[in-house]
């Protein structure tokens, strides 16, 4: 019974999401092991080895590892898996893509994007764009689990000293090609992991009018959020997408500025600790999650919070 | 090049769920049913590419019972040339819709297989990608944007920190991103046309596999709901009751 999790990582560092995904691994056996395929990924192996909660290291170093492809990541997790019970990753872009294709390999049905760990083999999970839970119990022989990383909260990145084995690389396959990356860089927190998200929706009307946006965030050391509307309009780029099929958020505050509301929308943002809404629509349904709700053209009302944030003392960053 | 596009009948997305008072599942007797969202973006593209002559069939194919076929009849009333109904009844997990769909590709022998990303439903996010390993073809994943190369296509995906291109060889799996193109309405002379196009059916049984559900769904609840919040008069109330209130900022 050892659980073996999927590293995330750009191979100088681990994404902040898995230690989310080991804390999950850990409540389902305290036996976790860490896999990190990665090509000159030493410092991702170490940092993996110093989380507490993890007990041995499996590293893969090998050019064939630089970028996820999850045909060459297959082949070496199918592999490992006799030693396990369970695979674990987060769901997100690149669990999502990689375990559905090891659990068929293992003929496994997959147990997607869980928020609770019931028992070692019984999990929580939404459904329905997060409108309907259910409780779900899997028979297979190994589990192939994905987490929903902002439901657990991260593991300890310091204190361990797990054993670091170095393992050999699996078949690597031309099926497919890494071509390039376009990641947007900013100095703000990141959205799924930041402590205030400010989202925009179609209400904005441009994708120049977000500056006002931007400008709020700026004050709070907010994340930026946008709605699928607001993306498909082309105001802002697709990693802003907070929803059923963007980014789920769970900050301790949500502010959501001209976005009326649909249930995908909320599947993304619902279970935020505080949920603000500004929009002119008084019957828009962002208002039935909204703790504090304000009628207002956000035109008017987002100067107008700059202005009364600049008159605080202090503002928690 | 023939591409077999997979859609599912899915219950609408503009229907607010309710939970069953058993706890057995969701209610979807008398409730509006249309086709998963990013399976009408895989049709359209699929569709698209034949239009531009880079395709020469397009053959759309669902996984369900007698009233998936309704799906199947939309995706040939916007451009599919034929369609496949496997019959199965009852739930049906990820992995023996992608088994079952192995069976239909080692049949029809497409080129490319185009399907949504994600079914609205049980949100899974699994089946291109099972498929794609059970018949150890490349995949592309939440795909915004396709480019036909000679032997390859290549393939801009939507990913947590922005976009990613990669390049995958024919045959290969597509699962399709909202944002890959704007999805067309079918108009009524195609609705009509639609209706003499030919729906084969077969019996999931007769392709020798097994869709037994693998995981026992034990109860599904309702989430918990929110207590409702309050409306406040002006901007200045609302930083008073994010500062003192609730403690946020």
């Amino acid at each position: 019974m050892s659980v073996l999790l999927i590293a995330e990582h750009n191979n100088k560092e681990l994404k902040p999401f898995t230690l989310n995904a080991i804390s999950a691994a850990s409540q389902i056996n305290e036996d976790v092991h860490v896999l990190v395929l990665g090509s000159n990924s030493d410092s991702v192996s170490k940092a993996a080895s110093e989380v507490p909660n993890v007990k041995k290291v499996i590293h893969v170093n090998n050019p064939t590892y630089e970028n996820y492809l999850a045909e060459n990541f297959t082949s070496v997790i199918v592999k490992l898996s006799d030693s396990y019970s369970h695979i674990v990753c987060s769901a997100n872009t690149f669990g999502k893509n990689l375990m559905p294709r090891v659990a068929a390999l293992l003929d496994v049905s997959q147990v997607s994007d869980i928020t609770k760990v019931i028992s070692e083999d019984t999990f929580l999970r939404p459904i329905y764009a997060g409108n309907a839970f259910a409780t779900v119990k899997s028979n297979d022989k190994i589990k192939c689990v994905t987490i929903r990383p902002t439901s657990f909260d991260p593991a300890p990145t310091s204190g361990g000293s797990a054993e670091i084995q170095n393992s050999d690389a699996g078949d690597a396959t031309d099926l497919s090609k890494f071509i390039k990356k376009e990641e947007i860089k900013s100095d703000r927190p990141e959205l799924g992991t930041a402590r205030v998200v400010i989202s925009g929706g179609r209400g904005m009307q441009s994708g120049d009018n977000f500056k006002l946006i931007t400008a709020v965030a700026d004050k709070l050391n907010a994340a930026i959020g946008a709605s699928r509307a607001a993306v498909d309009a082309g105001y802002i780029t697709n990693d802003h997408q907070v929803g059923q099929t963007g980014k789920v958020v769970v900050p301790d505050l949500y502010i959501a500025v001209g976005i009326s509301g649909a249930i995908q929308h909320l599947a993304g943002m619902k279970e935020s600790k505080v949920i603000v809404a500004i929009n002119k629509d008084g019957e828009a349904p962002i208002f039935s999650v909204a703790d504090y709700g304000l009628e207002a053209d956000l035109f008017d009302a987002l100067p107008k919070f700059l202005e009364e944030l600049n008159k605080l003392n202090t503002i928690q960053k | 090049m023939k591409i077999l596009v997979a859609v599912k009948r899915v219950i609408d997305y503009n229907v607010q769920i309710r939970v069953k008072d058993d706890g057995s599942g969701v209610v979807t007797d008398n409730v509006k049913m249309s086709t998963n969202p990013p399976d009408d973006n895989a049709i359209e593209e699929a569709v698209k590419i034949k239009e531009a002559g880079k395709a020469n069939e397009v053959v759309a194919v669902t996984v369900g019972d007698d009233k998936a076929q309704e799906t199947v009849r939309k995706a040939l009333a916007v451009g599919a040339d034929r369609g496949i109904l496997v019959k199965v009844d009852g739930t049906v997990e990820p992995l023996a819709v992608s088994k079952v769909l192995q069976k239909i590709v080692e049949k029809e022998k497409p080129d490319l297989v185009f399907m949504g990303k994600q079914a609205i439903d049980d949100d899974c996010n699994q089946t291109g990608q099972m498929l794609a390993a059970l018949l150890n073809w490349p995949q592309a994943t939440f795909a915004s944007k396709i480019e036909m190369k000679e032997k390859s296509l290549e393939v801009t995906r939507e990913i947590d920190e922005g976009l990613e291109t990669i390049e995958v060889n024919v045959p290969a799996i597509v699962t399709c991103d909202l944002r890959l193109n704007e999805p067309r309405y079918a108009s009524l002379p195609n609705i009509m046309k639609a209706k003499k196009k030919p729906i084969e059916q077969i019996n999931a049984s007769d392709l020798g596999v097994d869709v037994k559900p693998r995981i026992e769904q034990i109860k599904v609840e309702e989430p918990p709901k929110r207590k409702a919040g309050i409306k406040v008069a002006s901007v200045e109330e609302l930083v008073q009751k994010l500062k003192n209130e609730a403690k946020v900022i």
